[in-house]
């Protein structure tokens, strides 16, 4: 167990230190010039290049690099171009807001992916099964910003049930979550069902029926054990898909999180803070992977890790 | 209030939507009250020094004050923290005798010094100021920015006497004076923050920052102690006003109809536009505001490309574009151009009517240029909508008369880089990323985007065109500072610019009108909503009928 964990944690360091490589070469890709965004439009080009190696953005980009991983692993992510302020603290002033769209989206996604999973299973075939796909399909295949504005429109607009955009309380993180948890609840809905189609045709769970268990009981205790791993293996993986998600989502719902903050810095070529939001993005899910395996032996013991 | 010569122009752009808004402005306005204001995106900064887009402007000059300032709705300059000022015979020594007892949000008065720590902390090359080259023309500019101490054309006589010395006369200097970047900032505040000054702004101005939640808002409150300014006594009229930010367009659009947010920031998004200015209720309870904006969009041929170094080619081009129809395109939320400067600009000619749509004529002078068939080419534009549709059009419109132009839609940060490559844009669409002017002077349609100085790698000139006349000239009217000289001034500009539309380096194609919405209980002319000199809005003259 610990010499998988340490093999795991190494791997993630190098995906982490891919990522960063990655991330910041492809910002000098873009043809764009970050430094003429900061310089305005009255600069003298020598003001431009006054700034240009202020920032180290005139040395080559190998050691433009290196200077920005020793930084890096000191803890430091550099400072925004545009706004002037340690990119650290400006992510961790939304990091929390995110996580916790994060959490509600996955505690709905599960909410609704479980249950329809399971009744699907149980009724294959049938109406309500058949019903239960379509609605998952749809909850998978439609965007996110359109889904957003419908729950929106719906329910904070006409019905006036949840606020319209914002952050801080409960209400303002039901209809942002349910957003995310609508499609990951539709891709659970269908994990859960064939999953649970499969254990349901074991022999244990012929010999539940058998000694005479109610229908009820032989699927929540027999079969929801094993057919719920391959689902719970997906929470972890979820992470990663929500990182993405929430840029949309937190647009749509005025969610003050570092979606939001990655878009301005986008916008305005703000290297520090695209790098540093990436790398944030990549450690979550890189995490979430990580947790995905570890959980796997708790709930099954037959899964050794080697 | 009079109507300045800006107010009527706009009272002529008017549309029937906004005919209800002189009845609204005839109400007394009442202080107090307060406004929510929605943006998408957070606010980047409120360090005067660094700020410098579309949001931000008109906040910071609520929380500071420059030694000049514009009266209401207008392009009068007149004096703000300035009580008084001369100008030298010569045009080279600018002398301002201070307001005394004006005092910082932290109660510390305002002394000479503060004015002389602001400019030379804007000069400093570790600032990093968007704005630093404005005030180039400052004796000592080119010494702090080579590393010199402090900037020596600034210099404080006594704790309430500021003199600016300038290396040449110019005319726009006190505009200059009156942007943002000037606002007079507290050396303890800028030092204590450090990094996170930009979120900790101090100043002297009509507000002072009680709440700044990063990605959700930014509160002001009024400054109690506030007493200088330029406008009517009871200025500023509201109370507080908060900034929700994150706010999508089109949630902001709902939110308004609940009465949650006063003002749009960010405008009537388009998808809305036609169903929201078309809709009855709203006009007729005065709640869409349009104004036209101090704005051209033009289409601009690279002249060191063949086969856009040909006049005639570039005549051509312009006859070739029919503008009508791209205004009809979007909505009608411009007005067709034939010239640089808008309409609401001094020195712009009314009389002049540029290049009418005349494909015939196009073909033919494309054939008297020698390409009887036309030629290809490559038109750039930003990515965003209407963008590409725009690009679009022209696209077909050059195709009408043999020119094919291949489209690159693309980031603005991309077609600003390639834009300012010598030889790599033959023709850009600047729309998205098109002219603003900083201050109400035919000047700042010249200098970067038609001046040789703007024709250098990494300039804003990207039809990088360079007339050695013009320029002459154009150097000419900036150095005509005597306020006597000013009605000359303009006739010049005008001329100036008349003889580039000769030159013809670029399609002129619209001016943007803005259209926003606000409340019901939103007052005041449409010139606040829209301001030429407070961008987007001058806040601190907007009021609410329900203020008690």
């Amino acid at each position: 167990m610990l010499r998988y964990l340490a093999r795991r944690l190494a791997a993630s360091a190098l995906i982490l230190i891919g990522v960063s490589v990655i991330t910041f070469g492809l910002t000098f890709l873009i043809p764009a010039d970050p430094v003429r965004m900061i310089a305005g439009r009255s600069a003298s080009p020598q003001a431009v290049e006054n700034i240009r190696h202020q920032l180290g953005l005139d040395k080559p980009i190998p050691v433009q690099y290196m200077n920005y991983v020793t930084k890096l692993v000191q803890g430091d992510l550099g400072r925004s171009y545009v706004q002037k302020a340690e990119v650290s603290r400006l992510i961790e002033s939304r990091l929390p807001a995110t996580l916790l769209l994060m959490a509600g989206a996955i505690f709905f996604e599960i909410l609704i992916g479980l249950p329809a999973g399971i009744l699907a299973a149980t009724r294959r075939g049938r109406l309500l099964d058949r019903a239960v796909m379509i609605f998952s399909f749809a909850g998978v295949s439609t965007p996110q910003f359109v889904l957003g504005l419908l729950l929106l429109y719906v329910f904070a607009n006409l019905l006036g049930w949840f606020p319209l955009s914002g952050f801080g309380t409960l209400s303002h993180l039901i209809l942002p979550a349910l957003t995310l948890g609508i499609a990951g609840g539709g891709w659970y809905s269908r994990m859960m069902r064939s999953s649970m189609i499969e254990v349901l045709h074991h022999d244990y769970i012929r010999t539940a029926r058998a000694k005479g268990l109610s229908g009820p009981k032989v699927v929540l205790v027999h079969g929801l054990r094993n057919a719920i791993l391959p689902v719970i293996a997906m929470v972890g993986l979820d992470i990663g898909i929500f990182m993405s998600g929430a840029v949309v989502v937190e647009s749509v719902f005025g969610w003050p999180g570092i979606g939001q903050l990655a878009w301005l810095a986008i916008q305005r070529i703000d290297i520090p803070i695209i790098m540093g939001v990436t790398l944030v993005a990549a450690v979550a899910i890189v995490i979430g992977n990580l947790l995905a395996d570890l959980t796997a032996p708790l709930i099954d013991p037959r899964i050794r890790l080697r | 209030m009079k109507p300045s010569p800006i107010e009527r122009i706009i009272g002529l752009a008017m549309s029937a939507a906004v005919l209800m808004s002189p009845a609204v402005a005839a109400e007394e306005a009442k202080r107090g009250g307060s406004i929510v204001v929605s943006y998408k995106d957070d606010i980047a900064t409120l360090d005067p020094a660094i700020g410098y887009d579309w949001q931000n402007p008109s906040m910071m000059q609520l929380i500071g004050d420059g030694l000049m300032g514009y009266k209401m709705g207008t392009t009068d300059l007149v004096p703000d923290l300035a009580e008084s000022f001369t100008i030298s015979e010569d045009g080279l020594t600018y002398s301002f005798a201070l307001r005394k007892g004006v005092k910082f949000h932290n109660g510390r008065e305002l002394k000479s010094a503060d004015v002389k720590y602001t400019f030379e902390r804007l000069v400093n090359p570790e600032t990093q100021s968007p704005g630093q080259g404005y005030y180039a023309v400052i004796e000592g500019f080119d010494e702090m920015v080579s590393g010199a101490d402090g900037l020596s054309g600034v210099t404080t006589p006594d704790d309430y006497t500021v003199i600016i010395k300038l290396t040449r006369p110019n005319a726009v200097f006190l505009n200059v004076l009156a942007m943002h970047f000037s606002s007079i900032v507290p050396k303890e505040e800028v030092e204590k923050y450090g990094a996170d000054w930009g979120r900790n702004p101090v100043g002297t101005g009509a507000y002072k920052i009680t709440e700044w939640t990063l990605g959700q808002r930014i509160v002001f409150e009024r400054n109690p102690d506030y007493q200088h300014g330029t406008g009517p006594e009871n200025v500023p009229y509201l109370d507080k006003i908060t900034w929700e930010v994150g706010q999508d367009p089109s949630v902001a659009l709902l939110r308004l109809k609940k009465g949650e947010v006063d003002i749009l920031g960010d405008g009537i998004p388009p998808a809305q536009f036609v169903e929201a200015v078309e809709n009855p209720e709203f006009n007729e309870r005065g709640m869409i505001v349009e104004n036209p904006m101090i704005q051209t969009s033009y289409v601009t041929m690279n002249v060191r490309i063949p086969p856009f170094d040909n006049v005639l080619v570039r005549k051509a081009v312009n006859m070739a574009i029919n503008k009508d129809r791209i205004v009809r395109l979007i909505n009608n939320r411009a007005v067709p151009a034939t010239q640089p400067l808008p309409p609401n600009m001094p020195g712009h000619d009314g009389s002049y009517e540029g290049y009418a749509y005349d494909p015939a004529k196009a073909k033919e002078l494309l054939a008297e240029a020698g390409f009887p068939d036309g030629f290809e080419t490559e038109l750039w534009s930003m990515n965003t909508d209407p963008n590409p549709r725009i690009a679009q059009a022209i696209q077909q419109d050059l195709a009408q008369v043999g020119i094919k132009a291949e489209l690159h839609s693309v980031a603005s940060s991309v077609v600003i880089a390639a834009g300012g490559e010598a030889e790599q844009a033959p023709m850009i669409w600047s729309g998205g990323m098109a002219w603003i002017s900083d201050y109400p002077d035919p000047s700042g349609f010249y200098w970067s985007i038609l001046g040789c100085g703007g024709a250098v790698p990494g300039g804003w000139n990207w039809a990088w065109y360079c007339n050695e006349d013009v320029e002459v000239k154009a150097a000419k009217a900036d150095a005509m500072a005597d306020p006597a000289l000013a009605q000359e001034r303009v006739d010049l500009w005008r001329s100036i610019y008349l003889e580039i539309m000769e030159d013809a380096p670029w399609v002129p194609l619209f001016h943007s009108r803005y259209f926003t919405m606000r409340s019901a209980r939103m007052a005041g002319d449409a010139v606040l909503y829209v301001s030429p000199t407070y961008i987007p809005m001058h806040y601190e003259y907007l009021h609410a009928k329900d203020a008690q």
